[in-house]
């Protein structure tokens, strides 16, 4: 009972997060602030959901997984940040839209 | 609940897929392609089937997505005049809901197809999950078939290349800083994904994966490293890079010859060694599906200036 509510506050406030930065990535005005709220905001919100989800593990296995896309994710995301501000960076091509 | 998930992301598949054909420039379409794999997947894994979803999302959206961003970053190279605007095509979209309306009529009307009882199979081929149990028994020559398609398509790509980058090294050169995010990520990268590819391999056996999920993710591996310059891109005159693409497929058919110089029927495994001889066909496939899919991104030879 208190681990579902534990489940529920807590994805609930990871959804928050991807609201916030869905939305910072929509309404953003530059690719660099547009990254700031994809990377940051969102990588907060899938901690918050693993947390969650993690009071409904069965045991250490499932947990240490949760953990480890958690890890995993934020590696990823860290690292295309970095490339797509360093992409955005040099002198803008033609754009095709 | 589940089936309002479960709609919601019929919706979104259908969404998905409308925003990667109508929508306009080529980015955007990749992009949507890859969304829309990656969707198919989860609705594979909600139906049950994770081996599909496993494999839609490593090949349909990972690798096919990488294949499609590349293309389209050598078009935007080649200083090809741009495309004129293509309108709507009536044509294509017709085409595309009447399949769409037969195979819907083909699924309701027509009566669900008899298999045999695989369970009272599965024994014969030693193996735990009967989606490898079919693949490399019951359906061996589809299998056999499929891997040589992948090296009939790297031939068809490296025909692409000049005869004066015949020698150079595939792909074109990618550029990473030294000690910068890229080179790092290559190396903390590699580690992981090996173990997880071999472990899908090994898993394939009893439950899900198999050799074309974890050799995606062992080519996905092989493309970071190489992106990162960790490794170094290899040259199609390599023996040793031309022997990892024809291992599999080399393995699966000796096997199958085998067999027939025993006295039995074309690619069929005695129940005796069925284990042992599917696990090692297993991994020279899985060798050669992660080398010809990582090679069929990298392009073929190129001696070009070098690229960000």
């Amino acid at each position: 009972m208190v681990t579902d509510l534990a489940t529920y506050a807590l994805t609930g406030l990871g959804l928050v997060f991807f609201w916030a930065g869905t939305i910072g990535l929509i309404r953003f005005p530059d690719t660099f602030s547009r990254l700031h709220a994809l990377t940051k905001a969102d990588n907060l919100g899938l901690g918050f959901i693993a947390l969650g989800l993690a009071f409904q593990a069965d045991g250490w296995a499932t947990l240490a997984m949760l953990a480890l896309i958690w890890m995993l994710a934020l590696l990823a995301a860290g690292t295309v940040a970095q490339l797509v501000a360093r992409a955005a960076l040099s002198p803008p091509e033609e754009d095709e839209e | 609940m589940s089936l309002a998930l479960d709609l919601a992301l019929c919706g979104l598949i259908l969404c998905v897929a409308l925003g990667a054909v109508v929508g306009r420039g080529v980015f955007r379409s990749v992009i949507f392609f890859i969304t829309y794999g990656l969707l198919l997947a989860i609705g594979w894994a909600r139906l049950g089937a994770k081996d599909v979803a496993l494999a839609e999302a490593a090949i349909g959206a990972g690798l096919t997505g990488v294949l499609l961003l590349t293309a389209h970053g050598r078009l935007r190279r080649m200083s090809v005049e741009r495309a004129p605007r293509v309108g709507p095509n009536p044509m294509a979209a017709t085409t595309g809901i009447a399949v769409a309306l037969a195979l819907g009529w083909a699924w309701f009307a027509l009566p669900a197809p008899t298999a045999p009882d695989l369970a009272a199979a599965l024994p014969l081929t030693g193996m735990g999950n009967p989606v490898t149990g079919v693949l490399l028994h019951f359906r061996a020559w589809d299998t056999l078939l499929e891997s040589i398609v992948l090296l009939a398509a790297l031939l068809g790509v490296w025909m692409l290349a000049r005869d004066v980058d015949w020698h150079a090294p595939l792909g074109l050169r990618y550029h990473a800083r030294p000690g910068g995010v890229l080179a790092s990520f290559g190396r903390l990268l590699p580690p992981i994904g090996l173990s997880f590819g071999s472990y899908l391999v090994w898993a394939g056996a009893d439950g899900t994966g198999g050799a074309f999920q974890g050799g995606t993710v062992l080519a996905a591996v092989v493309l970071v490293a190489m992106m990162a310059g960790v490794l170094p891109p290899p040259r199609v005159a390599q023996g040793g890079l031309r022997a990892a693409l024809v291992v599999g497929p080399g393995v699966f058919l000796l096997s199958g010859l085998l067999a027939v110089a025993l006295g039995m029927g074309f690619l069929t495994l005695p129940p005796a060694v069925a284990k042992p001889a599917t696990l090692i066909i297993e991994v020279a496939l899985t060798v050669s599906i992660a080398v010809t899919l990582a090679v069929l991104v990298i392009g073929p030879p190129d001696d070009k200036e070098p690229v960000r």
